[in-house]
């Protein structure tokens, strides 16, 4: 296990966003994503996670990228696979007693449930049934299994 | 009705929904709910409703199977497997050209059919109003499934090609007001003067109810066959109500 090495600053700059002793640090999210991956899983301002975000932080190989903290909270596959959706390099380091002990890439899951709402006025997800969203991930886009359309562009203004 | 006629040409009785004032819908029931409750009454259930994907909800609350009778502008597949019957009795179904002709864009009949002819290695032409064109992600499926595609301006262009002129019924409600709606319908319509280049086997359909898509004078032509594709619905839907119910 190495230290864990997403403290964003250097330690003459003193820290942007400090290390966190156990949780998830998802790191080298898509520059200005780190608010939607926020909200991709589910963490409001009344949930009771503790968050740090950092976002336009200086990447040797990105040029720019986003970083969000989650404090006590290790994230399962479905979530992180979620964030693939609008960052798909982004990686995700499990963080106990400040060591990395995982480190994983997200991978495009095959279907989306209640994630992203339907463009299309017109399908019985926008009403008020109890179902969710389901969206397959197909080359062109995300198609809604239930009317067919596709969301082939701007995904993230659907999120739910 | 045919659903209806279908059942009771099989020894069955049907229950019917009705009006929306008269059931639980009207109280703000789910669609869900409806089906939950409906598969405790009856062995199958038929369902047209005005959201895309409803039928597909219905299949998954219902513990009795479902039929898609259409789903707002989404699909129509049985009318596609009459549609398919009534072709077949003129001609074979590999390879033909057929044009469809009207709103494309919300008519699910012809959606269907598209889908369903794209396994017959059928060539489409299209002709809709602007704005009433075939749903570019439909277009791009068939495209990917390796069908030919062509929009034409107007059913002169290609009434001498075609095998099928499958004709759709051009909604007022999609027109801002009366004097577009009749302006841009009257031409697209059907007559017997523009159908005299047609190949002789050619035919036309038509989901039914028409308004002014066909002119009446084309119902005594040997091409018009949409009354008889009316009334292929029946044995089609019994068929697929014994299919499900076996």
């Amino acid at each position: 296990m190495k230290r864990a090495d997403t403290a964003v600053g250097t330690d003459n700059e003193g820290l942007l966003v400090r290390r966190i002793q156990n949780g998830t640090v998802i790191d080298h999210i898509a520059a200005g994503e780190a608010l939607n991956v926020v909200k991709i899983l589910g963490i409001t301002g009344t949930t009771t996670e503790a968050l740090s975000i950092a976002t336009n932080v200086h990447s040797g190989q990105m040029g720019k990228k986003d970083i969000v903290k989650l404090s006590n909270r290790e994230l399962s596959k479905e979530e992180v696979d979620r964030i693939a959706l609008i960052s798909p390099h982004a990686t995700i380091n499990i963080i106990r007693n400040y060591k990395v002990c995982e480190k994983k890439g997200v991978e495009i899951p095959d279907v989306i449930e209640g994630l992203v709402r339907c463009p299309n006025p017109g399908c019985i997800t926008n009403t008020n049934e109890p179902i969710r969203s389901r969206f397959i991930v197909t080359a062109k886009g995300l198609r809604c299994t239930y009317c067919d359309w596709i969301i082939g562009r701007d995904i993230t203004s659907y999120i739910i | 009705m045919s659903f209806e006629s279908a059942i009771a040409r099989l020894g069955g009785t049907s229950l019917s929904v009705g009006s929306m004032e008269a059931c639980s819908i009207a109280k703000g029931e789910t669609l869900a709910d409806t089906i939950r409750v409906v598969s405790g009454y009856a062995d199958a259930i038929v369902i047209r409703h005005p959201k895309e994907g409803a039928a597909r909800l219905a299949a998954q609350f219902a513990t009795v199977p479902v039929i898609n009778a259409g789903d707002g502008a989404g699909q129509h597949p049985s009318q596609t497997l009459l549609d398919l019957y009534t072709i077949r009795q003129s001609m074979k179904l590999d390879g033909i050209h057929i044009a469809l002709v009207g709103d494309l864009r919300y008519g699910r009949t012809a959606h269907s059919l598209a889908s369903a002819l794209s396994l017959y290695d059928a060539r489409l032409h299209t002709i809709s109003p602007k704005g009433l064109e075939l749903p570019a992600s439909l277009q791009a499926e068939l495209a990917e499934k390796g069908m030919q595609i062509t929009e034409h301006d107007s059913v002169k262009d290609v009434v001498a090609d075609v095998d099928v002129i499958y004709v759709t019924r051009i909604q007022r409600e999609r027109f801002p007001d009366s004097a577009s709606y009749f302006n841009v319908a009257s031409s697209y319509r059907i007559t017997p003067e523009l159908l005299s280049p047609a190949k002789k086997h050619a035919i036309v359909l038509h989901p039914l109810p028409r308004v002014d898509e066909i002119d009446p004078r084309v119902d005594t032509l040997p091409h018009a066959k949409y009354f008889e594709q009316s009334k292929n619905g029946v044995p089609v839907r019994m068929a697929m109500l014994l299919q499900v119910m076996q």
